[in-house]
């Protein structure tokens, strides 16, 4: 019979280790989904995964089960990814000369004409992760859970640690920042 | 050339951004290496824990080395060298025998 959640939990927490396997198989997929977000190297996101993991066990005893297992999680796997934006700040100030031919077409055909240019396509959606990498951390994650994934304010306050104001603080220069990369961007390839 | 509109470009981007599926692909057996690495650092740790209780007691029997042989240097001599519990035993067991050599 399968066991349950909590269950699982109790006996992993009385030494049981074992009983923490079905744990990870059950949400590695959601895990793994939201490290690809914010790392692009498949070693990278498997490193994040196996360190939230790793916390998850080691934390377990702090998880008190007045929410569910995986919003505990997932808030452990959004300040691990934070943590990873941080510490890999690398290569944030290159120029936009590596954008390749089906990028810089998604660009003219923008220029050309804002309004029927796909945002479906696929080019768009590499040069949109090219200026998320150009991000800073803070920025990046902001941009990432209010724009990209659509959460609320108060959902990015709980996920990150965060206060509210100070979310509200983050996506407005976030936003600037993105707007600052863009420019660049494109005056790199126009100007 | 026209002028960009950075703000259609940077609401074209998000959107863009928004219609990626998410990929949650897990590798194989990735379970199994997560099971290993939390069995792994418990023996380490188990050995660690040896190993720091060990180097605790040999700390402690030094300083307790360190302190008798402080003690036994700089203590004051305050009876004579030859009136050691040997000689002390021996002058007890000895007295009957010195009070009826002396007495006539």
């Amino acid at each position: 019979m399968e066991r349950s959640e909590a269950e699982l939990i109790a006996a992993v927490l009385q030494g049981n280790h074992a009983s923490f396997e079905p744990l990870v198989v059950k949400y590695s997929p959601r895990v793994f989904a939201t490290a690809r977000r914010y790392a692009r190297r498949e070693s990278e996101v498997e490193d994040i995964v196996q360190e939230v993991w790793l916390k998850a066990f080691d934390k377990l005893a702090s998880f008190r089960g007045e929410a569910p297992f995986e919003h505990w999680l997932m808030r452990l796997t959004v300040r691990t990814c934070y943590d990873f934006l941080r510490a890999h700040q690398r290569n944030r100030e290159s120029s936009f000369s590596e954008i390749s031919e089906p990028e810089e077409d998604w660009l003219d055909r923008f220029v050309a004409d804002p309004g029927n240019s796909a945002e479906q396509a696929d080019a768009a959606r590499v040069l949109v992760n090219r200026v998320l990498e150009k991000l800073s951390p803070e920025a990046r994650m902001v941009i990432q859970l209010l724009e990209i994934e659509d959460r609320s304010v108060k959902e990015i306050a709980e996920l990150t640690g965060w206060s509210v104001p100070l979310v509200k603080v983050r996506a407005f220069r976030a936003r600037g920042e993105m707007r600052k990369i863009l420019a660049r961007m494109t005056k790199d390839k126009y100007l | 050339m026209e002028r960009m509109n950075i703000a259609e470009l940077q609401r074209k981007l998000t959107a863009a951004g928004r219609h990626q599926p998410p990929d949650d692909r897990v590798p194989y057996a990735f379970e199994k290496r997560i099971m290993a690495r939390i069995a792994e650092r418990k023996a380490v740790s188990g050995r660690v824990l040896w190993a720091r209780g060990l180097w605790r007691a040999a700390v402690s029997c030094l300083v307790l080395a360190a302190v008798s042989g402080a003690v036994l240097l700089f203590a004051p001599a305050t009876r004579d060298n030859n009136n050691d519990l040997s000689q002390d035993f021996e002058n007890t067991l000895l007295a009957s025998v010195d009070q009826a050599d002396t007495t006539p």
